[in-house]
């Protein structure tokens, strides 16, 4: 996701003039090109846009015999039943805690790393750094949840052998409530740090060496071209990314969360992710699930839009 | 890197270089830290694993853990799926991956923007988890081995990765000359542009492959058959499940004879958990030498401009 910043704004930062949508004479001419696109033409319109048509059932009483099209219509109903629940403000609380949490602690390191990583000489230890801090992007998220299980375990984890080597008492770190967003965080934070600095190591590769030597002449620290030359030449990857970052503070996945859930620490992992999945696919609740998930990306359309315009009237930066 | 070597360092230069030191030293050791202790850990015996005697390097060496593992079923079961699932879904994604990308690279490719643009859109908007549940169901793919390898098998992140590609590394020239010479399209991709393609053919397999060897979400999903699990399904069962029991019994009202049974399976868990991490994260690390070189180049050409 992260790595997908710069890409996007491309299509929409390359106006130029405006060109009929489609050309007939070159379609004719260029036919076998839509011969090679159609195939995964189909799958997104399969796999991707059918599903938004099938967000219907949630203003809908969906019957699956009926299908999606002939079951009863209610309106909100299933709307105005989730935000008169019990459970709603506890939701949207832990979805935005565990994911500002995330984004305060989480987004400035990749930054650090990426400008520390870029002061390192070429040569062994700078590949060896970022050889070992890459590593943990690639290990799968049941692995990952099996490591903090483990390593967490009250009595067997050789983090509570460490607390308590240090005159502590060992910290019930998965059935305690109030570790569980920590626990979500700097787990994330260890697996996530080293590829998310890549893409600003890419940003410093693009800076013209003319403009250290024209600094280090003019007698400016390491400190100083930092903060001068190597800070700005990647405000932009910056201000893309936290656009992203805070336009998807509501989409939050399930695969994690899911893994390191247990009744005990539910009352501070119970997320809007984690509910659709276990009131659609486990209590087979499908419209309710689906009011649910569809509020969801309503949200995050709604905050993807209103960052995107606060951060292209602030700093000329925006996804489009 | 930069020519200051010609000058020498400041005394805040030195202080500064000094802290950047201690910042990456700590950063690779706390990486690293998590990582030996797993691979020492699947060698140590369980009293030392679990007492903290082990902590850096192995304890009581034993290979007890990869014993049991060898004889788990279900791990090897897993392990056969996952390779199926992932040589079969990486074939698919790149079908479905360097085609599209190549059309959408091609200047005289009317439409082009039209078509990213459709495919873009899915980024930020979807119907969510229950309406794609329930197509699959309707499309009769639940339980079937489809439900893993087809709904996501291409990416547009990917597949814009891959025009970038297209776009700075096979001239338009060279192809222009070739449709003069009265080339197709058909000819023009198979027999030139393929042929030059074989470095992002393979950063897109190995993304495609690592992706589908690392997920569980889909199995968990749409597989209810434990013969269709893949090797995540398992590890699942076995990393999360089973010490979520430990977890369960330490609560409240659990009977004696429960807690007993937890406690033998618990002992299971604890003797191979460390071994199966390195097991299913084998192939993985064989291949990341290689992945940690194209997936910076794939970042780099990603966030190429225009």
């Amino acid at each position: 996701m992260a790595a997908s910043a710069q890409s996007i704004v491309k299509p929409s930062n390359t106006k130029k003039r405006r060109h009929a949508l489609f050309d007939l004479k070159r379609i004719k001419k260029n036919w076998r090109l839509y011969v090679l696109i159609l195939p995964t033409f189909l799958c997104f319109l399969i796999f991707s846009y059918i599903p938004m048509y099938g967000v219907l059932i949630a203003f809908k009483d969906y019957v699956p015999v009926l299908g999606i099209w002939n079951s009863p219509w209610v309106g909100f109903k299933y709307f105005n039943q989730f935000f008169q629940s019990y459970y709603f403000w506890d939701l949207i609380r832990n979805t935005l805690g565990i994911q500002i949490y995330g984004l305060i602690v989480g987004f400035p390191l990749p930054i650090i790393l990426a400008l520390a990583l870029n002061e390192m000489k070429d040569g062994f230890w700078k590949k060896f750094s970022q050889t070992i801090t890459y590593a943990p992007n690639f290990i799968s998220v049941v692995v990952m949840g099996g490591m903090i299980i483990a390593f967490l375990d009250p009595s067997t984890g050789i983090i509570n052998h460490a607390i308590q080597a240090l005159g502590f008492q060992p910290l019930a770190f998965m059935s305690d409530p109030k570790w569980f967003k920590t626990v979500y965080v700097l787990s994330g934070v260890w697996q996530g740090t080293g590829c998310g600095s890549v893409i600003y190591l890419a940003a410093l590769a693009g800076v013209d060496p003319a403009l250290h030597e024209a600094a280090i002449v003019d007698g400016a620290s390491r400190v100083q071209r930092i903060w001068h030359i190597n800070l700005p030449a990647i405000v932009p990857t910056m201000v893309i990314l936290l656009i992203l970052n805070v336009g998807s503070l509501f989409s939050m996945g399930y695969e994690k969360i899911l893994l390191l859930q247990n009744p005990l620490n539910l009352s501070s992992s119970n997320v809007i992710a984690t509910f659709v999945y276990k009131q659609g696919l486990l209590d087979g609740q499908y419209s309710y699930a689906a009011a649910v998930g569809l509020f969801n990306s309503a949200i995050n359309a709604i905050l993807l839009i209103v960052v995107n315009k606060i951060s292209r009237r602030v700093s000329d930066n925006s996804l489009w | 890197m930069h020519a200051n070597h010609l000058i020498k360092d400041t005394r805040g230069d030195k202080v500064f270089k000094f802290f950047l030191f201690i910042f990456i030293v700590l950063a690779v050791l706390l990486v690293l830290y998590p990582l030996i202790y797993i691979v020492s850990a699947s060698v140590s015996d369980l009293q030392s694993v679990n007492s903290g005697a082990m902590w850096l390097l192995p304890h009581g060496f034993t290979l007890e853990g990869y014993k049991v593992i060898l004889n788990y079923g279900d791990i090897w079961r897993g392990y056969g799926m996952t390779i199926f699932y992932t040589v079969s879904g990486t074939l698919v994604s790149l079908a479905l991956t360097i085609p599209c990308a190549y059309a959408i690279s091609r200047p005289d490719f009317s439409g082009k923007k039209w078509f990213t643009n459709f495919m873009l859109v899915t980024m930020f908007v979807g119907g969510g988890l229950i309406p794609s549940y329930l197509l699959i169901r309707a499309l009769g793919w639940v339980n079937t081995v489809w439900a893993i390898i087809i709904p996501g098998a291409a990416s547009i992140y990917n597949i814009i990765v891959t025009r970038s590609f297209f776009q700075s590394s096979i001239p338009w020239e060279m192809q222009e000359a070739a449709i003069v010479d009265g080339a197709t399209d058909f000819q023009l991709f198979f027999k030139i542009v393929l042929p030059l393609s074989a470095p992002i053919i393979a950063v897109m397999a190995l993304f495609y492959g690592v992706g589908q060897w690392n997920s569980y979400f889909s199995a968990l999903v749409y597989l209810q058959n434990k013969n269709l699990y893949p090797l995540q399904m398992v590890l699942r069962q076995i990393l999360v499940l089973q010490d979520l029991q430990q977890g369960a019994a330490t609560g409240a009202t659990v009977t004696q004879s429960a807690a007993q049974a937890a406690f033998s399976k618990e002992q299971l868990v604890a003797v191979i958990k460390y071994g199966v991490m390195i097991v299913s994260s084998l192939p993985v690390i064989l291949v990341y030498p290689f992945l940690q070189r194209f997936f910076v180049k794939g970042v780099l050409i990603g966030s190429l401009k225009g």
